[in-house]
């Protein structure tokens, strides 16, 4: 609890990395909480279509009559969900493979290393697009897993380098010395020590994944299974020629702009958590 | 000289890899593309299975009814004689002419992108390494953040909608318009570069920022090394301490980052190509995924694959002649 209060404050003090956190947090309230709120209307309403902003809608309506206000907070459940969702899972396989990696080395170190490489070599967006043709990822967890399985190789390359310097500090030694076992020594002195670099990795993979999933979506490479940012941008496209009349501004520009306002205040946040933990950066 | 002979094996080995497991992903999947492409044929077209066969050996380059390991060998000769199949989206069409003729558009686009990006990313971030805390660093770091974080899709989707739909300034899709006869004349190449305008500009538009936030931060801790202190005890003019003692020291860990993107290249402007329609490498890729095209699908992946694993290698071959530092290995 007081660590908490403390790295609470610490991002109080610096100003971009607050403003990040509380729009990352108006998110996670408009997906966990919003759907409550505002029921979702899927049937159309031909007569209401293409209304500009208005009292009753928010944000206008789409080429369906329905209210653009409503997809807009539904179709962010499942952006974050499996943004988070994913980053939860790269972040544990590079963990598992990093750590031991660096922290057992000899031939565990090698054979976990060329696992990594192969995965690291292999062009990921190319090979996410190849998969979404084999596999149907339609449900968030196999989205989530298509997607960690292009993004851990490079984080589980930075935690096992991390666990090599660490390993050799002094306090790890005489946690050694004073007869812990390894996997005392791996959980509560060398993950305690990582985990603000963890959790910059997560958040970064977080905005990997919402980047590579809404333009999955867009492009149409993935099986539309649910309201999504993505799917949103794909109609105003190809449904509502939002591209060629004006009637659908709205519709275009409110995924877009919810889009680009999730990763801008991720990557401001982090990078300031960055510069806060790594002083280094500072000068 | 045996760690050289090393990464090439190692590079040979990768390519092998890459190439058996979409082998496999196409031949073992369940409801792989040949099975159910034998299928429709059989059922649909009312074809006698010899037939079916033979058409589907000819899109693929083996035959689906051999014994896997012969598939499998005929498989990798048909790629080693450069024969990738027929495309199925472009009837009649052998992959390999497809591909030869994306790969230079997508050079063409993305290599110019990476190059402005990148002279922009080293000019920019040097200069605001050298104004560490000022305000034009500061404004300047935001704006890269900002610019970076934003995905590439995005600003193509604005400047497409902005620029060629409500301005009709710049063309929305395509390489090259209707009205052109492709061939080197002024006309023709006067519009390519027109159309190649609005790409180029989503490329570098998101990925200058990470170029130059990259080289602010290399830039910086070079500053802070003792040969640098010499050189200015030593009465070198700052000028030249900038660009023959920082500068290009800074630069060459992003050398590698460099020698890496271009490899990723082919791969790298997928989402752009797709949303201009451009046909490239990454069109081609996305569109076969959307119409189901296997074998071409198979011949973008391997091509964009086999680019990255060349420049990895590359990257370690050159990188410690560029840097003799780190030649002890």
């Amino acid at each position: 609890m007081e660590t908490l209060l403390r790295s609470f404050s610490i991002i109080y003090k610096n100003k971009t990395a607050f403003v990040g956190f509380i729009i990352l947090l108006l998110f996670i309230f408009m997906a966990t909480i919003g759907p409550m709120l505002v029921p979702l209307e899927t049937s159309a309403h031909p007569e209401e279509m293409f209304q500009p902003p208005s009292i009753k809608h928010i944000l206008g309506t789409d080429y369906a009559g329905r209210d653009i206000f409503d997809e807009i907070i539904h179709g962010s459940r499942s952006v974050l969900i499996v943004g988070a969702l994913s980053a939860l899972i790269s972040v544990s396989i590079s963990v598992l493979i990093g750590i031991p990696s660096g922290f057992i080395g000899g031939f565990t170190d090698w054979i976990l290393m060329r696992i990594t490489d192969i995965f690291l070599t292999i062009p990921s967006l190319p090979l996410l697009v190849v998969l979404a043709a084999f596999i149907r990822i339609g449900n968030p967890l196999i989205m989530s897993l298509v997607l960690s399985l292009t993004s851990w190789p490079g984080l589980a390359r930075a935690i096992r380098s991390q666990s090599l310097s660490l390993r050799e500090r002094d306090f790890i030694e005489a946690a050694r010395v004073s007869g812990l076992s390894s996997m005392r020594i791996v959980f509560s002195e060398l993950l305690p020590n990582m985990a603000s670099y963890i959790a910059i990795s997560a958040i970064f993979a977080i905005t990997q994944a919402v980047y590579a999933q809404v333009g999955l979506f867009f492009l149409g490479l993935a099986p539309f299974t649910s309201i999504n940012w993505g799917v949103m941008l794909n109609f105003a496209v190809s449904q509502a020629g939002a591209l060629y009349s004006s009637r659908s501004v709205s519709y275009l520009l409110s995924p877009i702009v919810c889009i680009s306002l999730l990763q801008i205040s991720s990557v401001l946040f982090v990078r300031a958590l960055e510069e806060i933990f790594n002083p280094r950066l500072q000068r | 000289m045996s760690w050289i002979l090393k990464r090439i094996i190692t590079a040979i080995f990768m390519v092998w890899l890459v190439t058996t497991i979409i082998f496999f992903l196409i031949r073992l999947m369940p409801g792989n593309p040949m099975d159910y492409m034998l299928m429709q044929l059989i059922s649909m077209r009312s074809m006698s299975v010899e037939d079916a066969t033979k058409l589907v050996q000819s899109y693929f380059g083996f035959n689906p009814k051999e014994p896997l390991l012969v598939q499998y060998i005929n498989y990798f000769k048909g790629l080693l004689s450069g024969n990738l199949g027929q495309s199925i989206l472009f009837p009649g069409t052998p992959v390999g002419q497809l591909l030869g003729q994306s790969v230079p558009w997508t050079v063409f686009v993305v290599g110019i992108s990476l190059i402005i990006s990148f002279a922009l990313g080293i000019y920019l971030g040097t200069s605001i390494a050298y104004a560490r805390g000022s305000k034009f660093d500061n404004i300047l770091s935001l704006f890269g953040s900002i610019t970076n974080s934003i995905p590439n899709y995005i600003i193509a989707i604005l400047l497409i909608y902005v620029l060629g739909g409500l301005l009709h300034i710049f063309p929305m899709r395509g390489a090259y318009g209707t009205s052109v006869t492709p061939g080197f004349n002024l006309e023709f190449i006067l519009d390519v570069i027109y159309h190649s305008i609005l790409p180029i500009s989503s490329y570098v538009i998101t990925s200058f920022g990470g170029w130059m936030l990259s080289m602010k931060g290399s830039t910086t801790s070079v500053l802070g090394e003792d040969y640098i202190m010499a050189a200015k005890a030593k009465g070198i003019p700052t000028k030249k301490i900038k660009n023959s003692y920082v500068r290009r020291n800074a630069i060459l860990p992003l050398f590698t980052n460099l020698t890496l993107s271009i490899g990723f290249m082919l791969g790298g402007a997928l989402f752009i190509e797709t949303m201009f329609s451009y046909p490239g490498v990454g069109y081609y890729l996305s569109t076969s995924v959307s119409g189901r095209d296997y074998p071409l699908m198979q011949g973008c992946f391997l091509l964009i694959t086999v680019a990255v694993i060349l420049a990895n290698l590359i990257t370690d071959l050159t990188y410690s002649k560029l840097d003799p530092r780190i030649r002890i290995r």
